[in-house]
């Protein structure tokens, strides 16, 4: 491994390398309204290996608008520490100008208003420009993605995610592992993965019954690239049967698997390898905590938390990269490997500006040649945005107080839940509502809206249970999506509290009225783990809903108060 | 008895109930069973280790591996469960390892302890957080 008084030249090549690298200066050349393919693409080649990482695309084949968290609060060891920086902090911490392009890309404000100016980001035709850039400098960079790849549209969930690897396949990555993808069920995953051109990891996926490494995945790959033997070791979702319905993929077991990857990477190192790259999807707190565990990682390609850092962080030997979601961002890594370890790197984050990255003609074509069949339901026009809709935040977004709006009235119930996931693209005020948006934010395998009653005492542990899958001071303890989304109930949290003291001042909104825990409550919901849940898919309920209100309209939502932030 | 529907529906929510709350530990029952196993010797912390989830994937059946090379007995308890003892493995001379893996049914989050009597007759413990969740809502 590298030494101390090595790895200290490294780092503070780094940082000089992180400015030299472009990210302030394209900010600043942007403001003056001169940004290009060339700026943000500009790179200058380093070292002996190129990384290209990408992760949770949710299936966006076409450039989207994406509004980046206002609130995401660190708890634990990672209050106050990023990825839990958002807005003007986020920008200071950077050296980000307001209302330049990485304002627009990295921070929450004014976004209606630069979203008008800057114009949508990503699209897979647009990220082809970027990697087949990358390669024509570096023929031999490795593409890794991240996963929640198969999952997220219309047309991944009417194709059953061959949309998805139709067009992947034409991106030619060198290596994938998994999340959402599960949710196809075990054996549309099985016959995916048996056709991937190229390798399907993940140390942690085993087999269910027999606690041991499953067949279908393996734990790394091995790749010769610039003269260097690169492993990369797979680590899937660890919740996946937790956080999403384990009946859909009952033969496989997940969990973080700590010990097993140390193993993994102590496996590679003894086989050979010079550099140990992690292609994760524990989410960000969790991969930092692992660094810290586990010895003999170089890069950990993050994902799952839809995290976008400017610059890696660093934990000990160890450096995080953390490429957003969406398809928003491409992150380029370059890194010096000699004598068997990393010996500097230079990072960028290239953001995915739509209208200033070509599209890459062929790219174009098969993206479309997916979308040509489902063209008529995808564009009809369901109504109208009469303010921004977005997702992204700990406790709330535009977009799901209108699906809890929907789920009260089209359901007739007092409290809806909608689940905290954090894909889903935002919507500009005054823009139209088509069918492919309302996918864009409800498409999954498990959309029934059910309608069931519970006892106010029963909310509160709903409630608790999701709080600390998601402020666990333990990172290995949290799951990574965000609170579950609350209509027509008002509450108080804590975070800094434990499990059961966090959430208060239940209130039933209609009434004003405390909860009382021995009452029954009608409560409406979707994206239910339970097998067998009845009623409607969300996207009925959710496109019903808006045809006859024509405009919606959500205004401020004030029915969370948070402490402890 | 009669019970109406809508009490009989009541119930089952709060049965579903009693299964999410974390259990607290009975410690007074741990700390018999531990001086039980021990004969009242202090313990260490290194020496054996416990391999178990951190949030269980289906808490009626949770696996975990517990390991202590030299050992000649672990004892394995569910702090948190209506009856602690879970398991106790005794590894004669002969044993090729002092490892042993099996499922457990935990009725809550909970610790899990394990305990070893190690080769030199000392004793060590360990002991890990083990969540019982809802589920859903993951991002």
């Amino acid at each position: 491994m590298i030494s101390r008084r090595d790895f200290m030249q490294v780092s503070m090549a780094a940082s000089a390398l992180v400015g030299a690298s472009g990210f302030g200066n394209w900010s600043r050349l942007a403001a003056q309204q001169r940004l290009t393919q060339d700026q943000l693409l500009q790179f200058d080649s380093f070292g002996n290996v190129s990384l290209i990482h990408i992760t949770d695309i949710h299936a966006q084949l076409k450039p989207v608008y994406f509004r980046e968290p206002e609130i995401n609060i660190g708890v634990g060891p990672n209050r106050g520490e990023v990825p839990h920086v958002t807005g003007a902090d986020f920008r200071k911490m950077y050296g980000i100008e307001d209302g330049s392009p990485a304002a627009y890309a990295l921070t929450y404000n004014d976004f209606s208003a630069l979203a008008a100016e800057y114009g949508r980001i990503g699209g897979l035709d647009r990220i082809a420009t970027v990697v087949n850039a990358i390669r024509a400098e570096r023929p031999d960079a490795l593409l890794l993605d991240g996963g929640d790849t198969w999952h997220g549209s219309y047309t991944c969930h009417h194709t059953a995610g061959q949309d998805m690897v139709n067009v992947m396949n034409g991106l030619k990555p060198d290596a994938m592992t998994f999340h959402w993808e599960f949710t196809l069920g075990s054996d549309r995953v099985k016959d995916i993965v048996a056709g991937l051109p190229f390798a399907a990891l993940g140390q942690n996926i085993f087999d269910a019954e027999w606690d041991e490494p499953a067949e279908a995945f393996a734990p790394y790959q091995f790749f010769e690239r610039g003269g260097v033997k690169i492993a990369v070791i797979g680590q899937a979702f660890p919740y996946m049967p937790i956080a999403n319905p384990g009946w859909m993929f009952p033969e496989y077991s997940f969990g973080i698997r700590d010990a097993h990857m140390q193993q993994m990477v102590d496996e590679v190192r003894g086989q050979g390898a010079e550099l140990v790259v992690l292609l994760s999807h524990n989410g960000f707190d969790v991969d930092k905590k692992m660094a810290g565990i586990v010895s003999g990682i170089d890069v950990i390609l993050t994902g799952h938390t839809h995290d976008a850092l400017p610059e890696p962080v660093l934990v000990g030997e160890t450096i995080l990269i953390a490429s957003g979601s969406n398809g928003k961002f491409v992150s380029r890594v370059d890194l010096d490997v000699r004598d068997g370890r990393m010996m500097g790197f230079r990072h960028k984050l290239i953001p995915v500006f739509a209208d200033v990255i070509a599209p890459d003609p062929a790219m174009t074509a098969l993206v479309d040649e997916q979308r040509a069949p489902f063209q008529a339901e995808l564009s009809e026009v369901i109504g109208t945005a009469g303010a921004l809709l977005y997702r992204r935040g700990n406790f709330n977004g535009s977009w799901d107080d209108v699906i809890c709006d929907a789920l009260l009235s089209e359901r007739d119930a007092e409290i809806a839940l909608s689940p905290g996931v954090r894909w889903g693209p935002s919507i500009l005020p005054g823009q139209d509502i088509t069918r492919e948006d309302i996918w864009g934010v409800t498409a999954m395998s498990y959309p029934n809206a059910y309608r069931t009653e519970m006892t106010g005492e029963f909310l509160k542990v709903v409630m608790e249970d999701v709080a600390d899958n998601l402020f666990n001071p333990d990172p290995f303890y949290q799951q990574g999506g965000d609170m579950v989304r609350v209509g027509g109930m008002g509450y108080r949290i804590d975070v800094t509290k434990p499990q059961g003291d966090r959430i208060s001042e239940m209130t039933l909104l209609s009434s004003g009225e405390a909860i009382d825990p021995a009452r029954n409550y009608v409560v409406a919901g979707w994206a239910s783990v339970n097998e067998g849940t009845e009623g409607p898919p969300i996207w009925d309920v959710v496109e019903s809903h808006i045809r006859k209100q024509g405009t919606v309209s959500p205004t401020e939502n004030t029915s969370v108060t948070v402490a402890g932030a | 008895m009669n019970f109406t529907r809508r009490e009989t529906m009541a119930m089952a929510v709060g049965a579903a109930l009693t299964s999410f709350l974390p259990f607290r530990a009975n410690a007074a029952v741990v700390d018999d069973l531990i001086a039980e196993f021990t004969g009242g010797a202090e313990m260490g912390e290194e020496g054996v280790t416990l391999t178990a989830p951190e949030i269980a994937e289906n808490g009626n059946t949770v696996p975990i591996e517990v390991s202590a090379p030299g050992a000649s007995a672990i004892l394995i308890l569910a702090a948190g469960n209506p009856t602690p003892p879970v398991a106790e493995f005794k590894f004669g001379p002969l044993a090729g390892s002092q490892t042993a893996s099996t499922r457990i049914r935990l009725a809550g989050t909970q610790d899990v302890i394990a305990i070893a009597q190690l080769g030199d007759g000392s004793f060590a413990r360990t002991s890990k957080t083990i969540k019982v969740t809802i589920g859903g809502c993951g991002g």
